[in-house]
């Protein structure tokens, strides 16, 4: 009801209106686009190896653990938490995992896999509870989970790498299913069932709900701790995941793996325009996101740009690409 | 002849090629309230927006003190004196009343450092000279609405401003605050201040205006003085139709009908003590009740978004437990709550699904929504209710106050509830809208619904319903049939001032 509002919304045509709500829509997702584009154009320009088949399976390999972290992290974004134990999480799972599969005397692979999913279940249910129900900012609940978890990895592994995995366990990092590597199926399952489920139930729905307006959610009977405490649980149980994929590939786990991941599952949330105030944005632009952030590691690599100034131009990147989100939507 | 502090002739304006102002015309005198009516839509905002130099005219002259002036920017209007109280408040809540009043332009002393003690000094005379009961010294937060807006209008005298746009200034505020304003108002106005006032609450304007203007679908329509004109003649300039004739069986009590709501002894802390009452199928009960009454925390209690540690709730029978406002839509509850973009609206969202959230779990098989059905649903209820929007998939924030509430309204039909609880239901929306909501609600209870509202607008409530109850200080003091009642005597009954009424029983006893 703000004057301006008022005067914008002035009897227009009304399918005018609609094409402005459309092409709005398009620059918006397109937005990341150009950015990855542009990207994709420097770096082939500068090197001859960017544009080639086994570069490129090896960047959306990369991607696949950052993307299936922060696809986890998005669920929580949306319903307006944040959780900065990802990283640690992952590498609690993969350790638990790992424990599970060491050779010659390792468990049934679905055993492992259980034992890690479980793992991370309560991790995000522990993060979520304390949430949702106990009312503790989500950013000092997780924040704590971040150096419980890698705690509890330091002690479970005693500090040491948890090595000779079995076979069935290393497929996870190293197979491939009808040629395609495991990790990048793995990343599109995940995407595939997570976005079914924001966009198609009921639950997707509440998520948005409780992060775009929790006062409202509540009076239309939404069970909005429920809903919290599950966004958690979503991104535990993915986190899980993902470390069981990192420990594959990296065939040990390692108790120090995964360290500041939640960042870079963070900066990929934000870089695919999903609003850190919740109730907006999508999981199409959170794999952008990591796309995005995984391209950058490796044309830098490839550029033989130190590691030491990676980091600085990664961090003007991802600002400048909110920076271009934040301008467009004016 | 006295010189106009506002002239404006011919404004015009158009986006896009859409005009959404032609001709608009004004005259404001030193010491006049002008009451600008109009609903959404009429070109009030768009017109008030070129006034305060949001928007630059297209056509027309606007003088201020008699010069011809051209704003470019609100600062522009601020430099000759206009200043704008809208209902969207925008204080600082960590900064002391003083700070906020002072913002930007803090008395200084030595180098850059501000002078506490000045501004604070100054705060304190200027609310004393304005009678406003307000501490210069309190933060933002601690005060209540009204003396936030009190402390707004502190801020735009602070600045000298001689023409004061008030845009529903009351909107949020409660009968007593609306008095402390009223009476600000009046000694501004004494004192040769222009007041362009602009009001949904039409009783308000024959309270403090002495002249009105009415535009109407983007266009000037006439104005005249508030003496010469009345309530329903100025409601039929407004809509441009006339008013559609109250129907007197709404609301009227039929004593054989079933009980449907059945509250008994509710009791929540401080907030409301041991409040009881039925709603039979076919009736619309009021609730009055000045702010701080309970009024609010009662209805929110019933329906499970508000606490309560006593007392039993009953829907067909059905017990409600507590603070479970899943379980009252389940068993055919819905509310309207009092403040649609805090608790009511995901703005975010589009109006489709803001309409079908409180019903997704019928409309969902295995967790999937079926959104064929969604869509039936919501294109029902928009066509049903007569929202105005290009479409359902329209984000809610772009519709304008009157639509936003009929999606409210939407949402609580969509799950066909028995019992529908309205907190101001009509707040900030414009007198077209509101007539529609209150023919909304009496087809509601004439299909064999039951409504309980609440309303700090004795009129509305006469309007509406069948009885009212009173509240006052967390109390239900008494129940009125509104066909008895008037709005003097409901504000009366709901007036916190003891010795008033002392006073007037020791003039009966004489």
């Amino acid at each position: 009801m703000s004057m301006n509002s008022e005067s914008l919304r002035k009897p227009g045509n009304p399918a005018l209106s609609q094409f402005g709500a459309t092409a709005r829509n398009i620059l918006q997702n397109q937005g990341i686009l150009i950015v990855f584009v542009l990207l994709c154009v420097v770096l082939t320009l500068s090197s001859e190896f960017f544009l080639t088949w086994n570069n490129w399976t090896n960047i959306i390999r990369q991607t696949a653990i950052n993307g299936i972290l922060a696809i986890g992290v998005t669920y929580v974004i949306l319903a307006g938490g944040i959780d900065l134990s990802v990283g640690s999480v992952m590498a609690l799972c993969g350790a638990v995992a790992a424990s599970f599969s060491v050779t010659p005397d390792h468990s049934f692979i679905g055993v492992a896999l259980l034992a890690s999913l479980a793992t991370g279940f309560v991790a995000g249910l522990v993060n979520g509870a304390l949430t949702a129900y106990l009312r503790i900012p989500a950013f000092v609940v997780t924040l704590g989970m971040l150096s419980a978890a890698r705690g509890l990895t330091f002690i479970y592994t005693d500090g040491r790498p948890i090595s000779n995995l079995s076979q069935p366990f290393l497929w996870f990092g190293n197979g491939a299913v009808l040629g395609i590597p495991v990790p990048i199926v793995a990343l599109a399952v995940v995407f595939a069932v997570c976005w079914f489920v924001l966009r198609y139930t009921v639950f997707g729905r509440h998520v948005y709900a409780v992060g775009g307006n929790e006062r409202a959610a509540i009076t239309n009977g939404v069970r909005t701790r429920r809903v919290t405490a599950l966004t958690y649980i979503v991104s535990g149980v993915l986190a899980s995941l993902a470390g069981v994929i990192l420990t594959a590939r990296s065939t040990a786990a390692l108790p120090q793996a995964g360290i500041a991941y939640e960042l870079d599952a963070i900066a990929a949330v934000v870089i695919g325009g999903t609003s850190l105030s919740g109730g907006k944005g999508t999981l199409i632009g959170t794999v952008f996101g990591a796309l995005i952030i995984g391209t950058i590691n490796n044309g830098l690599d490839l550029l033989g740009i130190s590691s030491y100034y990676q980091q600085v131009v990664k961090g003007l990147i991802i600002v400048g690409a909110v920076l271009l989100d934040v301008g467009r939507r004016r | 002849m006295t010189q106009y502090l506002v002239e404006a002739r011919g404004v015009s304006k158009s986006f896009d090629g859409v005009p959404a102002l032609v001709n608009g015309e004004i005259t404001l005198a030193p010491g006049e309230v002008l009451a600008l009516c109009g609903g959404n839509g009429a070109g009030k905002s768009t017109f008030l927006n070129i006034l305060m130099g949001l928007l630059q005219r297209d056509e027309g002259t606007v003088r201020i003190h008699g010069r011809e002036v051209n704003f470019r920017s609100p600062a522009d209007a601020l430099a000759e004196s206009i200043a704008i109280i809208t209902q969207e408040l925008s204080p600082v809540p960590d900064m002391t009343a003083a700070e906020n009043i002072f913002l930007g332009r803090e008395p200084r002393r030595g180098g850059g450092l501000v002078d506490h003690a000045a501004m604070l000094r100054n705060a304190r005379q200027l609310l004393a000279e304005l009678h406003f009961d307000v501490d210069a010294a309190r933060k933002m937060a601690q005060l209540s609405l009204a003396q936030t807006q009190l402390v707004e209008i502190a801020r735009a005298i602070s600045r000298n401003a001689r023409i004061l746009i008030m845009d529903e200034p009351t909107s949020a505020i409660g009968e007593h605050e609306t008095q402390i304003l009223f009476d600000a108002i009046r000694r501004l106005t004494a004192s040769g201040v222009g007041v362009i006032y602009v009001s949904h609450r039409l009783e308000e304007l024959f309270e403090i205006a002495n002249r009105y203007t009415i535009f109407r679908d983007g266009r000037y329509i006439t104005s005249g003085n508030m003496t010469e004109i009345d309530r329903r003649h100025l409601v039929e300039l407004i809509i441009g139709h006339e008013m559609p004739t109250r129907s007197e069986a709404a609301g009227a009590k039929a004593d054989d009908a079933p009980i449907l709501l059945d509250v008994e002894h509710l009791s929540h802390r401080q907030q409301f003590h041991d409040i009881s009452l039925r709603l039979r199928a076919g009736e619309i009960t009021g609730i009055y009740g000045l702010m701080g009454s309970g009024r609010s925390e009662f209805l929110n209690a019933v329906y499970g978004i508000g606490a309560r540690n006593e007392g039993v709730v009953r829907l067909c029978g059905t017990v409600l437990p507590p603070q479970r406002p899943d379980r009252a839509i389940a068993a055919g509850m819905a509310m309207v709550t009092e403040d649609r973009k805090d608790t009511g609206l995901n703005l975010e969202a589009s109006i489709r699904h803001n309409i079908s959230m409180p019903v997704l779990g019928s409309l969902a098989r295995f967790g999937m929504i079926a959104r064929g059905r969604e869509k039936v649903l919501s294109a029902g209820m928009i066509k049903r209710l007569s929202v105005r929007a290009s479409g359902d998939g329209l984000k809610v924030a772009a519709l304008s106050g009157g639509n936003q509430q009929k999606v409210v309204v939407a949402r609580c039909l969509a799950s066909q509830p028995k019992v529908l609880i309205c907190d101001e239901p009509t707040r900030g929306i414009d007198e077209g809208a509101k007539q529609e909501i209150y023919q909304l609600l009496r087809d509601f209870a004439a299909g064999g619904g039951a409504v309980l509202v609440c309303s700090s607008e004795a009129p509305e409530l006469l309007q509406l319903c069948g009885s009212i109850a009173i509240f006052k200080k967390g109390r239900l003091k008494r129940f009125v049939r509104a066909a008895q009642s008037d709005q003097r005597t409901l504000l009366h009954e709901a007036s916190l001032s003891l010795s008033l009424e002392e006073g007037e029983e020791n003039v009966h006893e004489q």
